[in-house]
């Protein structure tokens, strides 16, 4: 082994060597590096946050639905109660009408029976005429027994 | 095997050869000899290792996205996250330099103590058949290599001594640690012996850890047809050994940085 001017070269290589290592290897790897920490770091806190920003959102739909289910159970019984208002007037207008039909129906039998009335006067006077000319077996001076007549007539 | 003609000594020699270059006026018998030689096969195997590899990280560094990785920047964001984690695990201070630095050596040594994993004729006899006729592959096998990091290393641990506690925070230190202000000679000579024995320890660890392996793999290189299921479980084994061995510079490193950087 002899020492020579070798030394002085192979401490130049060394030389060199840390100086690019130390320029251009260590310091763009080690920012790549810590810009790759910042970035897990920042997504493990987006994580977080969306994770909260679940819950919270979990909460609102929970109290939302039940707000929702609680209108919908009062606008069924309003519903109801106007279904069944609804079903009470009509049967109110139906009796009214009803009422309003047979006070008519009535009103006209009353008159129809009126009008029979009427005519059965005329024709009793008319058998009764005839009934005592088959029972006389005589003429019967219609003109002379009218007054008669006229006063049975009104006893009927 | 390119052993045709030579003996197992030459062949050994001829591994563990350096190709040289030196100005003709420094030659002695056609050999270069003296300070002025460098090792032509250690300065470009480590430099074209290191731009390839460090010219990769920094293409893969430009286009590095925050969002999932794939591939290869997935595979340097881990390794490189283990060694700043080692740095952010031992060493306390500010410096921006000392995880480029670790990184360097953990990435630079590993792929040039991985050149050992390579069959050991393989690149020397393709050299040979160019016209290079000496080619030692693994530069960390080069106590210049060792030594050229380590004292780098230790020149950047004195820096920061004097840039962390000051010149007379560091004087105080060096002279009161560890017996106090009385034994001031003692404990500078303790200081002194203890901040030598980094830089050459640290060097001369990995280069004979590296020599060593790759003499096992000469030597197996030389059993003939025998070298076929002993180079495969050795080359497993050392994967183990170039891994631990980069682990241990760059975390050793590391250490005298924190030392460097903390008062006693």
């Amino acid at each position: 082994m002899s020492i020579n001017a070798t030394l002085i070269g192979q401490a130049i290589w060394f030389g060199v060597f840390i100086w690019i290592t130390m320029k251009y290897v260590w310091p763009p790897l080690q920012k790549a590096m810590a810009d790759r920490q910042q970035q897990i770091a920042d997504g493990l806190a987006a994580a977080e946050r969306g994770k909260h920003d679940l819950e919270l959102a979990e909460k609102r739909s929970v109290e939302a639905l039940r707000e929702a289910r609680e209108k919908a159970s009062e606008m069924v019984a309003a519903g109801d109660k106007r279904g069944s208002e609804i079903v009470e007037e009509a049967k109110a207008a139906a009796r009214v009408e009803a009422d309003k039909i047979v006070a008519a129906a009535k009103a006209e039998i009353e008159q129809e029976v009126e009008r029979a009335r009427a005519a059965l006067r005329e024709r009793v006077a008319e058998l009764a005429v005839s009934g005592a000319e088959r029972i006389l077996k005589r003429e019967v001076d219609a003109k002379a027994h009218a007054e008669m007549l006229a006063s049975l007539k009104q006893e009927l | 095997m390119a052993s045709g003609t030579l003996t197992a000594t030459e062949y050994i020699t001829h591994h563990l050869t350096n190709l040289k270059w030196c100005s003709e006026a420094a030659k002695v018998d056609g050999h270069c000899h003296g300070f002025w030689t460098l090792h032509v096969d250690t300065l470009l195997v480590s430099g074209i290792l290191g731009l390839v590899v460090f010219g990769f990280l920094a293409k893969i560094a430009s286009r590095a996205s925050a969002g999932v990785p794939t591939g290869w920047q997935n595979f340097f964001e881990m390794v490189l996250t283990f060694v700043d984690q080692q740095v952010k695990d031992t060493y306390h201070g500010k410096s921006k330099l000392i995880t480029p630095m670790a990184i360097t050596i953990f990435i630079w040594v590993f792929v040039m103590n991985a050149m050992d994993l390579i069959p050991v004729d393989f690149l020397p006899v393709t050299a040979g058949a160019v016209g290079v006729h000496y080619l030692k592959v693994v530069p960390t096998t080069d106590p210049n290599l060792t030594f050229a990091m380590s004292l780098t290393v230790f020149g950047i641990m004195i820096y920061m001594n004097f840039a962390v506690k000051g010149a007379s925070g560091f004087a105080h230190e060096v002279f009161t640690a560890p017996f106090g202000a009385k034994l001031a000679p003692v404990n500078l000579l303790f200081r002194i012996v203890e901040d030598i024995a980094k830089p050459i320890s640290l060097s001369l660890r990995l280069f004979g850890n590296m020599y060593a392996g790759e003499m096992v793999f000469i030597l197996i290189a030389l059993l003939g047809i025998w070298q076929l299921p002993l180079a495969l479980p050795w080359a497993l084994f050392h994967i183990l050994i170039i891994t631990l061995q980069a682990f241990v510079f760059m975390m050793l490193t590391i250490v005298y940085m924190s030392m460097a950087s903390e008062s006693h």
